[in-house]
């Protein structure tokens, strides 16, 4: 067994990839700038700012998944996750990183740009005109965006960090029944309060304001749930690769195959989950046939984005079903790597598709530089969640789950 | 069929059954079953009883779930009775999804259920003996069955030994119907690292 005070210290190989990902990712930003968002093609530019966007709002969406991860375990008492709790807690410290990156792009496109070739609803004249837009207007506007926005982003860092810092409450003195009861409880008001706020922004307003107002004229009542399911499935992917990197490097002693094999669990489960949601939302529009509810899915069925359309549900939908199913491939370190590297990629694609085959309806151009802004989350994402590993032990001693966790069986 | 002679253990500590569970299988006597008041963790494990291909059978049934809605629905809409519903194609495959899960679910669903009876050989009319009335309540009671080999008072010693409070001899109908795991038993020398 292992001892239990274990203290992750980032290798220096670490160090230098994810040093090497984020110079990739600024050398192909600044190129990418000089090509695409400062030439005078509108399209271009509009092709630039939208990678950007959905980079950044799907690297922080996940990483904020983590943080879901931890506070719906602890509202629904569960104690399995113990052991591996650091690592969710240190992915979401990415949460205001990623917010503040996510924050700047929004202020450019919202407050300084202001063109519509992102936003429709943005063009004061074209709202004006418009019978739905002007209708939808008390909402869609630059103000309420962009508070919503701000609100959003900074109240999931603060209660983020405020869970974190009760759980480092876990590492300094045992705790006695009735200091462990009180300690659970305020662990599941802080949760609680981000469960809350979690459905009132994800669950609903932040993907009609950020993604799903890029057609300003369509809306699908799925579509929050529905990159909800994309993210947190990501999410838990992501935990996976840390956990098995954790593992392969000797550290978390007490974390083993019944852990990982959980964590399978919610990864197929919420595979399934977003594709119901998928399905769902295709259906009835492809059943209904009318023209303002089709106008979302007539580019990516039968247009430009037909290949990465379909590509996305074999991804996402008929390999996680097909090759999780089985409980020993969830308790196989190899193959759930595979998988797990699988699915990240494949919501990657799908939130290309849902940002870019708006933005860019006629061309589907996944070129260089969605890998290389990519690649720069990428970075930022390894370097500060080793960071913040290493900054406490990776398994809090006095828990009052921690022998649950390490008992877990499945 | 035969009445089988077993002898009858209880306990009243799953910390006790464990290692007894252990013992008896190194002395090499054969475990019947152990019935416990509620799904101990490891002890199928400990058994070393193999992992149950209940979920093999239900991907199976769901497998032909979806092929009868699919290949039912297609013959009907396509070849059989073609109709014009709204101007949809005749093979709409994406208005099929909901018909073709559904009967997935329901054809695994229910073809597990009558498995998992028939596994357990569980039926209506079925009358199964119990060897006590307490394993359902508070007692493990676990079950050596008698080969005629076995020497009954030997066996009652070690048992005793082992920690359990009672322990005595019954006869019983074992089977009522063919495939149980009984065959598929591992011996434990071949097993080296039980819990």
């Amino acid at each position: 067994m292992a001892s239990i005070k274990e203290q992750f210290e980032v290798p220096s190989k670490m160090k230098t990839w994810s040093m090497a990902l984020i110079v990739i990712g600024v050398i192909s930003f600044i190129l990418g700038l000089i090509t695409k968002g400062m030439s005078g093609d509108e399209q271009e530019k509009a092709t630039f700012i939208g990678t950007l966007m959905y980079n950044s709002i799907f690297w922080m969406l996940i990483c904020n998944a983590s943080m879901f991860f931890i506070c719906a375990t602890t509202l629904a008492m569960g104690g399995w996750h113990t052991v591996i709790k650091r690592i969710p807690e240190a992915i979401s410290t990415l949460v205001p990183v990623f917010g503040i990156i996510t924050l700047v792009i929004f202020i450019y496109v919202v407050l300084i740009d202001r063109t519509a070739s992102i936003y429709e609803w943005l063009d004061k004249d074209a709202v004006a005109k418009d019978h739905l837009l002007s209708g939808k207007s008390g909402f869609l506007n630059p103000a309420f965006f962009m508070i919503w926005s701000i609100l959003a982003i900074g109240i999931w860092s603060i209660l983020g960090h405020r869970m974190r810092k009760l759980s480092s409450e876990a590492d300094e003195k045992p705790m006695d029944i009735n200091t462990g009861k009180s300690y659970i409880w305020r662990n599941t008001v802080t949760a609680g309060l981000f469960i809350v706020w979690f459905a009132l922004t994800i669950g609903s307003t932040v993907p009609w304001f950020w993604m799903m107002s890029l057609d300003a004229h369509w809306y699908s009542t799925m579509y929050s749930w529905y990159t909800f399911g994309s993210s947190f499935v990501t999410g838990m992917s992501l935990i996976a690769l840390w956990l098995i990197y954790l593992k392969n490097k000797g550290y978390l002693g007490y974390a083993n195959e019944n852990h990982l094999h959980n964590i399978g669990i919610f990864i197929f489960a919420f595979s399934i989950f977003w594709t119901y949601l998928w399905f769902a939302q295709y259906m009835l529009i492809w059943y209904g046939n009318i023209p303002e509810e089709t106008v979302y899915f007539k580019h990516r069925v039968q247009g430009a984005y037909k290949g990465i359309f379909f590509m996305n549900i074999i991804i996402n939908f008929v390999c996680p079903l097909l090759i999780l199913m089985k409980r020993s491939v969830k308790r196989n370190y190899t193959l759930m790597t595979f998988m797990a590297v699988l699915i990240i990629f494949g919501h990657w694609i799908d939130f290309y598709q849902m940002v870019m085959g708006s933005v860019r309806e006629n061309e589907a151009s996944l070129s260089w530089l969605d890998f290389g802004i990519a690649s720069l989350f990428i970075g930022l994402m390894i370097h500060f969640t080793s960071r913040a590993l290493a900054k406490k032990p990776l398994v809090s001693e006095y828990h009052p789950f921690l022998k649950e966790s390490i008992a877990h069986h499945i | 069929m035969a009445k089988k002679k077993f002898v009858v253990a209880s306990f009243d500590d799953e910390n006790v059954l464990f290692p007894a569970v252990k013992k008896v299988r190194l002395a090499g006597y054969k475990i019947h079953d152990v019935y416990t008041p509620y799904a101990v963790h490891g002890l199928d494990k400990a058994l070393g009883l193999r992992e149950t291909s209940l979920h093999t059978a239900g991907f199976i049934y769901g497998i032909s779930g979806t092929t009868i809605a699919l290949g039912a629905m297609s013959w009907v809409f396509v070849s059989d009775w073609p109709l014009n519903i709204g101007g949809k194609p005749h093979f709409p495959l994406p208005a099929f999804i909901p018909i073709t899960f559904e009967t997935t679910v329901l054809l695994s669903a229910v073809g597990m259920v009558l498995t998992f009876c028939y596994l357990c050989q569980l039926g209506p009319f079925v009358k199964k003996h119990h060897f006590s009335s307490r394993a359902t309540d508070d007692h493990f009671v676990m079950v050596i069955e008698c080969t005629s080999k076995t020497n009954v008072e030997d066996l009652k010693a070690f048992l005793s030994n082992t920690g359990a409070f009672d322990v005595n001899v019954q006869e019983a109908e074992a089977n009522w119907w063919l495939g149980t795991y009984d065959k598929e038993q591992v011996l434990i020398k071949d097993e080296p690292t039980v819990a």
